[in-house]
């Protein structure tokens, strides 16, 4: 009972600042000077495209280790994150096309930045499309750690290409070379921050959830399995392998 | 090395004895490049615009349509367990394929190039050997994600729909890339222009052709 314990107080750390932030974005930030309040949704926006990233940067690492180890733990971290990560990087885009339309006055643009994400988005859903109808045994799983390697390692290429293509979003203002946060009014980099702290505990809370039931879905399994023995029959050895 | 070169006879022979996958390509390739002659109707100066669009999606269609064939193939009457018994590192039997495919590929460009051209009317000729740099390097990427990933999708239960799902995000690079640089060449642009295109078009190449020697065996297994 250990384990719900650490995760119920991170659930309840995250909302407690998930409403603070929710509250700073709307009354403590001051108003952007050109967008307006439009600008707000920025709170949302960029916390929700930094856990998609996050999460599939934890695709890519656990994609290797399970295909170096084969341990079912690291394919499982693969297969929740992934998941997670798409719900994420979902909300990003949305919440930037909301935003786009007000500030850009378009829903969508090819920007290098929205055409990356839209391609990541793209890659780690047809990922889940490779978990559910991959082959038989654990190919489903090797497949989508293959696809996790090769997926995250094309990011950065797909984000060249479309920069050389052309250009729109707005420069980062939180890192930057005049120093962190130098382009952001204070209590608008304090609003972030907070932000950026609840969506990170709440994609822990749901990742580690995640995960705890698909490892508990296979126990499941496994015990069925195990159970499942036709009378009169001797079954070869191989038949009751798990996947 | 006579691994592989075993591995790229066989698929050669095979097929020139059916020529199954090359007509399929080559007929392919054609009727999509006249459709876009008919959904485009390009005017000559447009034509030097779309030309590099039109020419690269019907690569990569015509690609995924070869490619998926290829591990199919060695599916039918258990050839891949076969080739998994083959006492050679596995790795070679993915430089093997990827190499017959490239093979058929360049096969169909031959075809392909001077038809598009004809059809849209641009010649290709002033600028003919930077444009087959170009297409070389961008058909190389396609390959060497293309053979991976038809050989993981050829296990799945929906090999056909998700080759092109798999292909078509991750050669995004090589679709931007090729395009863009072929219509830097065609508009009449310094080669330096179009270098950062190569560069990544290059950069695609030696990143999934390892990527792809490294984890196909992964791929290949039961």
């Amino acid at each position: 009972m250990k384990t719900r314990d650490w995760r119920a107080a991170v659930i309840a750390l995250g909302g407690i600042l998930a409403v603070t932030g929710l509250a700073m974005a709307t009354l403590y930030a001051p108003e952007e000077k050109t967008m307006g309040d439009a600008q707000r949704i920025f709170y949302l926006h960029v916390p929700s495209a930094w856990i998609g990233f996050l999460a599939f940067g934890v695709v890519f690492v656990s994609s290797i280790a399970y295909l170096a180890t084969r341990r079912r733990a690291f394919d499982l971290a693969a297969a929740a994150s992934t998941e997670v990560g798409v719900v994420f990087t979902t909300l990003a885009i949305a919440s930037g096309a909301v935003w786009g339309r007000y500030a850009w006055g378009t829903w969508w643009s090819w920007d290098p930045r929205l055409t990356t994400t839209f391609m990541l988005w793209f890659i780690y859903v047809v990922s889940l499309m490779v978990r559910a109808y991959g082959g038989t045994g654990n190919q489903p799983s090797k497949f989508a750690a293959v696809l996790g390697i090769v997926g995250f390692l094309d990011i950065p290429l797909i984000h060249l290409s479309v920069v050389w293509w052309r250009s729109l979003h707005p420069l980062p203002v939180v890192v930057r070379p005049e120093g962190f946060g130098s382009g952001l009014h204070p209590a608008m980099l304090q609003t972030l921050l907070v932000n950026l702290a609840a969506f990170t505990l709440l994609y822990v809370a749901l990742f580690s959830i995640r995960r705890a039931q698909m490892t508990a879905m296979d126990a499941l399994v496994t015990r069925r399995d195990e159970s499942y023995q036709p009378a009169g029959v001797d079954l070869p050895a191989a038949s009751l392998e798990v996947r | 090395m006579t691994a592989i070169r075993l591995l790229v006879w066989k698929d050669l022979v095979l097929e020139l004895r059916t020529k199954e996958i090359l007509t399929a390509m080559a007929v392919f390739s054609m009727l999509v490049a006249v459709v876009f002659g008919f959904a485009f109707s390009p005017s000559p100066d447009d034509a030097v615009r779309l030309l590099p669009g039109m020419l690269w999606v019907t690569l990569v269609f015509a690609a995924t349509m070869g490619l998926s064939r290829s591990f199919v193939l060695e599916r039918e009457q258990e050839c891949l367990e076969g080739l998994r018994l083959f006492p050679i590192d596995r790795s070679a039997i993915y430089i093997g394929k990827a190499l017959a495919n490239l093979v058929f590929l360049f096969a169909v460009e031959v075809l392909l190039l001077p038809a598009l051209a004809a059809i849209s009317g641009v010649s290709l000729l002033p600028r003919l050997f930077p444009l087959l740099a170009v297409l070389v390097l961008g058909t190389i990427g396609l390959v060497a994600v293309g053979t991976l990933f038809s050989a993981m999708s050829v296990h799945t239960r929906i090999r056909e729909v998700l080759l092109p799902v798999l292909m078509l995000p991750l050669a995004a690079p090589v679709l931007i890339s090729g395009t863009k640089a072929m219509q830097g060449l065609l508009a009449g642009r310094l080669w330096a222009d179009v270098l950062p295109g190569i560069r990544i078009l290059g950069a695609f190449d030696v990143i999934f052709g390892v990527i792809g020697y490294l984890v196909f065996e992964y791929v290949l297994e039961e």
